[in-house]
């Protein structure tokens, strides 16, 4: 069992979390609520890491992380060190591949609120944010739950962008996923087989708990 | 804020559907905006409680500015002191109807809040229900929340859109008994969109007709009905006037109650309401018959002496609208053409009016 690596993949999901809930929620909102030509485009490259092969994502990325690109060499010049085969390159690339794990519930929850009842939070004298904090997000909260629970399963669960992206650095970029291939490379298939186990216990639970709050939302309405 | 002047609007927008109507709903009263659906009077309240945009929109309420798109003026909806009944109601389905009710009272200190929240809820008469959600609420019951939750705001004025469209018949009556019994004790302006010419007839003191995104008539429900001139009602509707009468006295041996509307006295089966109050009756014209002599041994109770003002061409070929003057009241009577010929009905000519008291509908 590779602690060390769990306990990255841990750090990775929490971050990827805290940081693209509130970016997602924003895109979401305005794929809900916006009126504007070419949604069908944007809604479109936000799903596109669903059904891109994660290598195909991952070469990209690397691509356009290096250090002749713009983004690395910008990220290079601020913090002295490379964007690729680090940590951060990693939870950049975990915030992407994510996105749509992310927008995708959270846009279904807001687009169920009816457009009267966000015109009666208005006309009840809420400001656009006091009917966000007092209307909107308690309404979208189980679409948020969910987007939280798959986007943390998905981020220790992501293999291909990873390797491609982070390599496999013992406590930088080696992430559990990562960590079962090189036990099974290394015919250790007991140390494989506990840490695939952790993952599978995790995803069952992932979905439990989706589940249930989907059934809870149905239940209030 | 001067509670003489009510609310002045003035829209107009070219897209999706072009819209140009300019309207008054005076203080303390019901202004109904009365249309089929697609004319635009939604989007007008909308407008007003500044829900929706207008390329030219002008809008004043008691001397306050809500909107002005020539001097740039576009005040959000939130600061809009306005209430709004959606059709749907429009509850929060997450909140209880205290805190439906506590949402809207951002705009009072809190101290003053949890009386105020009693003082609605005991209004609208829902204080057993106040921790329920709207899920566990009838359809009355969510409509009554809606209002308290819109007159929660202190609103200036009241906009309630197609507020009986969801009730069934007889919830719908007793709603509307609801809403005068508010308004007369509230003395609220309020603006009532409908398709429904019953709410117009038994609620609303002005009339607002929308087709199309334009106006195409306005002024008192007493005087467009009594003048049948509610322009998309006479074809479907037989035409009738809706007058304001106050009860004047109870007969209560006969069991009738002597009801006033200006200059015209009526009996009707007795009403429960106190001598003084205000009684909205509605009159068809197929329920006035003319007589040229008083007649005997009838079940009548009122025969007026009226004078004809006169006679319109009728929706059906063989019949006659008749324009009547009981003193400055009007009132319509259907007849046949055959009958105006017998009576040899002419405008001057003075004629005996015959209504039968229980053809006479008093909402009070």
């Amino acid at each position: 069992m590779d602690w060390t690596a769990l306990g990255l993949s841990l750090r990775l999901g929490l971050v990827t979390v805290a940081l693209l809930l509130p970016l997602s929620f924003l895109l979401a909102r305005w794929l809900a609520f916006g009126r504007f030509h070419g949604r069908g485009f944007v809604e479109a490259l936000v799903a596109l890491p669903l059904i891109l092969p994660p290598t195909v994502v991952g070469f990209y990325l690397l691509v356009a992380f290096g250090r002749g690109s713009p983004v690395g060499a910008a990220f290079e010049a601020l913090f002295g060190q490379p964007l690729v085969f680090s940590f951060e390159g990693l939870v950049l690339a975990s915030l992407l591949v994510n996105l749509p794990f992310a927008v995708q519930p959270m846009q279904n929850a807001l687009a169920a609120i009816p457009q009267n009842v966000r015109d009666a939070a208005r006309c009840c004298g809420l400001s656009p944010l006091q009917a966000i904090r007092k209307v909107e997000l308690p309404l979208a909260l189980p679409g948020i739950a969910t987007a939280a629970v798959l986007t943390f399963a998905h981020t220790l669960g992501e293999f291909g962008v990873v390797l491609m992206v982070g390599g496999s650095i013992p406590g930088e970029t080696r992430t559990i996923s990562i960590a079962i291939y090189d036990r099974v490379q290394a015919f250790d298939e007991p140390a494989a087989g506990a840490m695939a186990l952790v993952l599978l216990v995790t995803a069952v639970a992932a979905l439990a708990i989706t589940n249930t709050l989907a059934r809870r939302a149905g239940k209030r309405d | 804020m001067n509670p003489g002047t009510g609310l002045q609007v003035r829209l107009r927008r070219a897209v999706p559907f072009a819209l140009d109507v300019e309207l008054e709903a005076p203080a303390g009263s019901i202004t109904a905006l009365f249309g089929p659906s697609g004319s635009g009077k939604s989007t007008v309240l909308r407008a007003i409680a500044g829900l929706q945009s207008m390329d030219v929109a002008r809008i004043t309420c008691g001397g306050a500015t809500w909107a002005d798109t020539a001097a740039g003026v576009a005040i959000p909806p939130h600061r809009r002191p306005v209430g709004f009944v959606f059709q749907d109601y429009a509850l929060f389905p997450h909140l209880t109807v205290r805190e439906q009710l506590a949402l809207s009272l951002g705009h009072r200190p809190a101290a003053e809040r949890p009386a105020r929240i009693d003082s609605l809820l005991q209004l609208v008469q829902l204080q057993e229900l106040v921790d329920r959600r709207p899920a566990a609420l009838s359809g009355g019951q969510q409509q009554r929340a809606a209002l308290a939750r819109a007159l929660a705001r202190d609103p200036a004025v009241l906009l309630l859109d197609e507020p009986f469209a969801a009730v069934d018949w007889a919830l719908r009556e007793s709603l509307r008994r609801e809403l005068v019994r508010l308004q007369r004790a509230l003395s609220l302006t309020v603006v009532l969109v409908t398709h429904d010419f019953e709410d117009v007839a038994k609620l609303a003191s002005h009339l607002v007709v929308l087709e199309g995104g334009a106006v195409t008539a306005s002024g008192s429900v007493e005087t467009l009905t009594g003048r049948n001139a509610v322009p998309g009602v006479s074809g479907w509707r037989e035409p009738a006037v809706a007058l304001d009468a106050r009860v004047e006295a109870h007969e209560s041996e006969r069991q009738l109650t002597v009801i006033a509307a200006g200059d015209l006295r009526l009996e009707v089966p007795a009403i429960a309401a106190p001598v003084g109050a205000p009684v909205r009756i509605q009159l068809a014209a197929g329920d006035v018959i003319l007589a040229s002599r008083r007649p005997e041994g009838l079940s009548l109770h009122n025969v007026v002496e009226a004078e004809v003002l006169a006679i319109e061409p009728a929706a059906h070929a063989a019949l006659r609208l008749v324009h009547l003057r009981v003193g400055a009241t009007r009132v319509l009577s259907l007849v046949t053409a055959d009958a105006e010929r017998k009576l040899d009905l002419a405008p001057g000519k003075p004629v005996l009016a015959l209504v039968k008291a229980v053809s006479i509908e008093a909402f009070a």
